[in-house]
């Protein structure tokens, strides 16, 4: 019997990712995974590619994970944990350890996983290895210093996009990696954030119990990179959810399902004004730039209900 | 105990992996690597394999999810060579550092550009400081026996580090020789079970691999994987012997031919030594003492002992196939660590680098011999003429 998805029940079991670990206060990321971990009753085994998760929980000689970890590089964690994936079923296969459900989960930041670990990524899901990859997507290269990613909004001030005199914060929309995975058909693809902590880990169990590769993008807020209060993660993910900036859907062997829908859908001014990162995009002459954006969520919704059936 | 089959260098590396039985291979075809991942392939759909094949979508992913499964605690095998190499490249530094006994077959073809799909030895000579074991193999029956070999060394507690086992494109990996396939039972037998150390796959042990290393250790570790260089050189040796006593060929360092008595000898690696071997045949013939070595370990490099079978000479010429470009003279690799190997033991041989072949340049007997007549001359003068000769390349 699986674990009931009840704070009760859930903060019984020990975290897999310890305190202690030197990520920011406030990080998205490790409210995701500890979160993610906490779903899965089976043994698990992860890659995690370069980037803040990685750096923060593993300083030698000290490591914040309580379960096998392996980081290899920036652009390869979903090559890394196919070869273990492999190891384990070349392994089991001749009896040379035993057999243990063990599920296996890369980890990689959305500059690992939208930008340089892209091939990588595409090519693990078309072999079919029984993984999950997870992009805890903070919108951009923070363990470096807040640098532009694809997935970095339309005029998010970033330091590779700063918000100047001339050019006022990144000027390209961003990439819809999570659409882009589920054109690659396979069994289990899903959009999530952890205010809605059941569903990310509902998605969790059905991802890694698919039978096959599966990929889910998280929303994980830095306060560093967007400019908030660090006890305001949890609220601003769910204002992205709550706008339809972010919206939370899964595709399942080819169905797709909205897994929540907001009451009532707030403009997405109400997410970017929370945020550091956008403040000049209150400034009169680039007001333009936040209608870009609404609009673009709103195609994107209207496409996002299509495709579910929604309307 | 064996049979003699008539095999490509590609076919014979295929067939050593298939008798060792790895359990995860990674790889991903180019020329003229191409065939081995094809025979092994194969070997796949017939069964014959216990094998996890990962068919990945490129290089940079074949040594990623070699390393990955390497750590889960599997023995790895890939193939490779040139562009293939050359993007693995990041990873192949990963494999070393973390101490991944790897193996991977390296058919050597020249680096880009231009673009071209022939032998010669840029790609290796990259690797040279990556922290990989490095074999060269003269011809298709010295590369599967380096294959099984490699096997061993790698996975050796005193070393635990990737072996690479070069052997020179199309002319070796396409040549169709008689080789000397030993019985599956005798190489499953020789190679044995690996047993990693830390297996990240031993869930009840729970491991970080991978961690971030700053200035407070990092350091030591490097220094780690300089002592297991230095094991290796030992364990290449003891594995040679044992390897020698159960299939019945010699293996070394190097390799030296006619070497003990001669006045001037060359110094070249892979297949351009066996066509050497035939000019000094010829050369002795006439009565000229002149002899070959061959190196077969390049990486831990030999130098004590390379000094030692070399410091009787009277002239010494190296022959490399690939150039260190902005290096002293613009020679090759393989000149320049000999050269301070000589000057390191106090050794003042005259000796003269032969840059040859890059791009699959055919390198015929009369030329080696020319390189011997140069070297005969030198002897007698005492002088080197020219440092760097690029031999039989349009000026
Ligand atoms: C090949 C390579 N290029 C660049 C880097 C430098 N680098 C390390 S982490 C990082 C950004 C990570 O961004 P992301 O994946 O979004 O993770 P985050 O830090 O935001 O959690 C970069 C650019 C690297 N380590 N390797
Ligand atoms: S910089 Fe941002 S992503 Fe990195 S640890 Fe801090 S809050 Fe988390
Ligand atoms: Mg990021």
């Amino acid at each position: 019997m699986a674990t009931k998805l009840i704070p009760k029940e859930l903060a019984k079991r020990p975290d897999r990712l310890s305190p202690g670990h030197r990520l920011c206060a406030g990080c998205g990321a490790s409210i995701v995974v500890r979160q993610m971990l906490a779903a899965i009753d089976a043994p698990v085994v992860i890659a995690n590619a370069t980037g803040c998760l990685e750096v923060a929980t593993t300083i030698y000689p000290y490591t914040a994970w309580r379960v096998p970890w392996m980081h290899n590089a920036f652009e390869n964690a979903a090559s890394t944990i196919t070869g273990i994936e492999a190891a384990y079923r070349s392994l089991v296969r001749q009896g040379k350890i035993p057999e243990q459900n063990v599920k296996f989960i890369a980890f990689g930041g959305d500059g690992g996983t939208y930008d340089i670990g892209l091939q990588a990524l595409s090519g693990a899901v078309e072999r079919g290895h029984q993984f999950l990859y997870v992009c805890y997507n903070n919108e951009a290269y923070m363990n470096t210093g807040i640098q532009r990613s694809s997935a970095t909004p339309l005029g998010a001030h970033t330091t590779t996009s700063p918000a100047g005199e001339v050019i006022p914060g990144k000027q390209q929309k961003r990439k819809d990696l999570t659409m882009i995975m589920a054109a690659h058909d396979i069994p289990y693809v899903a959009q999530a954030a952890p205010s809605q902590w059941r569903d990310l880990m509902q998605k969790t169990r059905k991802a890694v119990d698919c039978g096959g590769a599966a990929f889910m993008n998280v929303l994980a807020s830095c306060n560093r990179g967007w400019r908030h209060a660090t006890d305001e993660t949890v609220e601003l993910t769910q204002l992205a959810v709550d706008t339809c900036y972010w919206p939370l859907y899964e595709v399942e062997n080819g169905q797709w399902r909205l897994t929540y829908k907001p009451k009532e859908k707030l403009p997405v001014e109400e997410w970017l004004k929370r945020q550091g990162r956008f403040r000049h995009l209150f400034r009169p002459e680039n007001r333009h730039l936040i209608d870009e954006l609404q609009a673009e969520v709103d195609r994107r919704w209207e496409r996002l209900l299509r495709l579910c059936g929604e309307t | 105990m064996s049979r003699f089959e008539a095999l490509t260098g590609d076919n014979a590396v295929a067939m050593a992996m298939r008798q060792v039985n790895p359990d995860v291979v990674a790889a991903y075809p180019i020329t003229p690597q191409t065939e081995t991942v094809e025979f092994f392939a194969e070997y796949v759909a017939d069964g014959l394999v216990n094998t996890e094949f990962i068919c990945v979508e490129s290089e940079h992913s074949a040594m990623s999810a070699c390393v990955g499964a390497s750590a889960a605690g599997a023995r790895v095998m890939t193939a490779t060579s040139s562009q293939g190499l050359a993007l693995m490249w990041e990873i192949v530094y990963i494999a070393a550092s973390n101490r991944c006994p790897i193996v991977m077959s390296l058919v050597n073809r020249a680096l880009s550009a231009p673009i071209n799909i022939h032998c010669d030895h840029s790609d290796i000579m990259g690797m040279r400081d990556s922290g990989w074991i490095v074999l060269f193999s003269e011809n298709a029956q010295e590369a599967y026996d380096n294959i099984i070999q490699a096997v061993r060394i790698g996975e050796h507690p005193d070393v635990l580090l990737p072996v690479v086992v070069c052997q020179d494109g199309f002319v070796t990996s396409h040549g169709m020789e008689r080789v000397e396939v030993f019985d599956d039972e005798a190489v499953k037998e020789f190679v044995g079970t690996y047993k990693p150390r830390y297996p990240l796959l031993d869930i009840e042990h729970p491991k970080t691999l991978g961690a971030l290393d700053f200035y407070d250790y990092y350091y030591e570790h490097k220094r780690q994987q300089v002592q297991a260089m230095e094991n290796a050189t030992g364990v290449i040796l003891a594995v040679a012997e044992e390897f020698n006593r159960k299939f019945n060929r010699n293996y070394g360092l190097f390799e030296t031919y006619c070497l003990d008595d001669a006045e001037v000898a060359i110094v070249v690696a892979n297949s351009t030594a066996g066509t050497a071997k035939v000019v000094v045949d010829r050369l002795r013939g006439e009565g000229l003492k002149v002899g070959l070595l061959k190196p077969r370990v390049f990486r831990p490099f030999p130098a004590r002992e390379l000094v030692e079978a070399l410091k009787h000479l009277k002239a010494i010429a190296v022959m490399d196939r690939s150039i260190s470009f902005g290096a002293m003279n613009n020679a090759g690799p393989l000149f320049l660590e000999l050269v301070a190997a000589l000057a390191l033991h106090g050794v003042r041989v005259p000796i003269a680098d032969y840059v040859f072949g890059l791009g699959g340049r055919d390198i015929l007997p009369r030329e080696i011999e020319s390189v011997y007549r140069d070297l005969l001359r030198v002897a007698e003068s005492g002088r080197v003429e020219r440092l760097v000769t690029y031999l039989s390349v349009r000026e």
